[in-house]
């Protein structure tokens, strides 16, 4: 798609650096000529938004880090002192834990808009299964990160989270030891996830290159789920797209300035603010909102291996996504059945990020186990058959039909 | 935009469906009343007289079994804090004695600094924790690391309300909460009734009493008042910075609103001839020509 660049650079010193490494020509076909499908709507304009919440977590995270003490008898004091004493230490630690939670609700949206319109099919499936795993990487991240705070929380929910790996059969509770370094989540455990908290973002941002890189040689999708015939179905990257991102990135901040600087602690437990105790268990531990879907889909199967399993099958199958459905046409638009499918699955991982917050007892066990078995039935049942069944409204000619119809 | 408007419609839908499920959040807890403090909503600062008469009930009654490790005398002179003035903070530092190690190395105990932070009533936990039952929790922090169940659909509405004075309210409850506990309850030995205590069982005895602390500005030495103005310092305690967040806010929205405002009639003047071409308005097939 991309096609050879056309970048001329006027000034000297530029041309010199242009024959040696031609970086300019890269910026140049990748964020000013690189043509994007004019039909794209603002849900297109969440991988932007992705890519500055990267940024902003990366800068705050670093300045943090330099105050920051990775020992158990001093990180939850190291933290209150950002909060007291570090000069706008509160806007860097608050902007930092709620731009956790603002990246995860836009890598959300950004999931629920490439199932939505088929953004992981041929040829775009290397995309999407890159995305998958900076998807992995985004939950590792934010888990070590939640635990570096070392309330009660951030410890019961390492305690949590790594005996979830004892239940493997054999190996379990050597992993878990291996894990913690050490017979329980401890000093040892706490070092190494700073370590990696710190590195593993970089690894993400490495990965996105990737998924970039990849966006950029099959195009991206369009809501008409039809690949762009001529230059009339595209528009240059910038202006067209940068300016609309960039608005779209204001209007982003204005919500995450909201939780920033009026609701800091809404998307926070209360129990956090407590230094952690491994001799008190809380009393109840619940995971940060943007992994209780998965939380509920562990609780909802009463075997501890088969919920471990589940937890992480209804992640890896994601990977699986552009074999499962078999279906050639892209967009929900032009799939009536699908599109209906799709919003119940929404509806179901929603009702499993509330039932996540639940306590496991009475109907909420009942629903939790509904929505777990139509989540994976979704991609197991309905999406291979959809593909065979059903029948898809006709696909306009051109994305340029398709924009000029809709204005007619 | 048919994903956006189904969008709308299904959240709509979801919060109708989860409004009808069962509420079983308050089972064990009385929800505390909601008060009206001076540092809540977007504008919201401290009440600087209040946070004064919360302090002196913290150094007469609370600080006799309750640390508050992560503040020091010199805050009680910051901006947004109870607004002492620096000599009245050294006049206060010095009241207290902080160990130390002299020059030899020897333990003393000298006259405290603004720099120092409140010496904590008992040595560690374990004595705190002998002492009193059970270790009386950390003060610095209290008004955050409390809360109650809001329940749905509140806790949705508290996200546009801004509701996040959870722990002030809650600690204030739990200082006029106590009473004589109903004939079929069964308290056990060293607990304490309190009405909006999960489970209501209290290790802590009623620490406050009408007229217990003497205030010299006329504010009635009540229960009621003391548990409002006690509750307030500690959260201006454990969020210190409240009045300057409240401040950059405010200038950052105004900013942000702008800045948004102006970007989307950029983007309006720079897409419009790719969403209403020339050739369209004068009656011309625009796929005829190219962008």
């Amino acid at each position: 798609m991309s096609g050879h660049s056309t970048y001329q650079p006027q000034n000297k010193a530029l041309q010199w650096l242009e024959t040696r490494l031609p970086i300019g020509g890269l910026i140049h076909s990748s964020f000013v000529a690189y043509p994007t499908p004019r039909n794209l709507n603002y849900w297109w304009t969440f991988g932007g938004i992705l890519s500055f919440m990267l940024g902003v977590q990366i800068i705050t995270g670093i300045v943090l880090a330099m105050h920051y003490t990775a020992h158990v008898d001093l990180a939850f004091k190291s933290v209150e002192l950002i909060m007291r004493d570090v000069n706008y230490g509160w806007l860097l630690r608050y902007i930092h834990a709620n731009g956790a939670s603002m990246f995860f609700l836009a890598v959300y949206i950004h999931m629920f808009r490439g199932i939505y319109y088929g953004s992981y099919k041929a040829p775009r499936e290397v995309l999407w299964i890159l995305g998958v795993i900076i998807y992995l990487l985004m939950m590792a991240t934010g888990f070590m990160g939640y635990v570096l705070v070392w309330g009660q929380m951030s410890f019961w929910a390492a305690t949590v989270i790594t005996n979830l790996f004892s239940a493997l059969p054999g190996v379990g509770e050597t992993i878990v030891t291996w894990l913690w370094g050490g017979y329980a989540v401890g000093q040892p455990t706490l070092n190494r996830f700073f370590s990696l908290h710190y590195l593993l973002p970089f690894v993400i941002a490495g990965v996105v290159v990737l998924h970039v890189w990849a966006l950029h040689v099959a195009g991206q999708n369009n809501p008409a789920g039809i690949e762009p015939k001529s230059d009339k179905d595209t528009v240059p990257f910038t202006p067209y797209a940068t300016v609309k991102d960039s608005f779209a990135i204001a209007v982003f901040c204005i919500l995450f300035a909201w939780f920033i600087f009026y609701v800091p602690n809404y998307l926070g437990h209360a129990d956090n603010y407590i230094p952690a105790n491994p001799a008190v268990t809380p009393a109840e531990i619940v995971p940060e909102w943007y992994y209780l879907p998965f939380y509920a889909i562990l609780r909802s199967i009463p075997d501890k291996l088969l919920g471990v399993i589940a937890l992480f099958a209804s992640i890896l199958i994601l990977a699986f996504l552009p074999w499962l459905d078999t279906s050639r046409v892209r967009s929900a638009r032009y799939r009536p059945l699908f599109k209906q499918c799709f919003w119940l699955w929404v509806i179901a991982c929603i009702g499993l990020g509330w039932l996540g917050s639940k306590p496991p007892e009475g109907i909420y066990v009942l629903l939790s186990r509904v929505f777990t078995a139509y989540y994976f039935g979704f991609f197991i049942i309905i999406l291979p058959l959809l593909g065979i069944f059903e029948k898809t409204k006709p696909l306009p000619n051109s994305i340029s039909d398709s924009v000029l119809k809709a204005k007619a | 935009m048919t994903m956006t408007r189904t969008f709308i419609a299904l959240s709509l839908a979801a919060g109708a469906a989860l409004a009808a499920a069962p509420a079983l959040a308050q089972e064990h807890q009385v929800p505390p009343p909601q008060l009206s403090w001076s540092f809540s909503g977007p504008f919201g600062m401290y009440d600087q007289a209040q946070l004064q008469r919360g302090f002196k009930v913290y150094r007469e009654v609370c600080a006799s079994c309750h640390s508050l490790d992560y503040v020091a005398f010199r805050n009680l002179a910051d901006p947004g804090g109870p607004g002492f003035s620096t000599a009245q903070v050294d006049a206060l530092a010095a009241e207290y004695k902080i160990k130390d190690l002299d020059d030899k190395g020897e333990p003393v105990e000298r006259t405290g600094r603004p720099a120092d932070h409140f010496p904590a009533p008992f040595p560690n936990a374990a004595a705190a924790a002998a002492a009193n039952g059970v270790a009386p929790p950390d003060m610095s922090t209290l008004a955050k690391a409390r809360t109650y169940q809001r329940g749905f659909p509140w806790f949705i509405f508290d996200l546009f309300t801004q509701y996040q004075e959870q722990g002030p309210d809650y600690i204030h409850a739990i200082l006029v909460g106590y009473e004589e506990p109903p004939k079929d309850f069964k308290l056990p030995p060293g607990g304490h009734y309190n009405k909006y205590f999960p489970g209501h069982n209290i290790a802590m005895p009623q620490p406050l009493q009408d007229g217990q602390v003497t205030y010299d500005d006329g504010t009635p030495q009540t229960l009621d008042q003391y548990a409002k103005d006690i509750s307030a310092f500690l959260m201006w305690a454990a969020e210190p910075q409240l009045e300057a967040r409240h401040r950059i806010g405010f200038q950052v929205m105004i900013f942000l609103i702008v800045l948004a405002g102006l970007l989307y009639f950029t983007k309006k003047k720079v897409w419009h001839e790719v969403e209403a071409p020339r050739e369209a308005a004068q009656g011309q097939d625009p796929a005829k020509t190219t962008l």
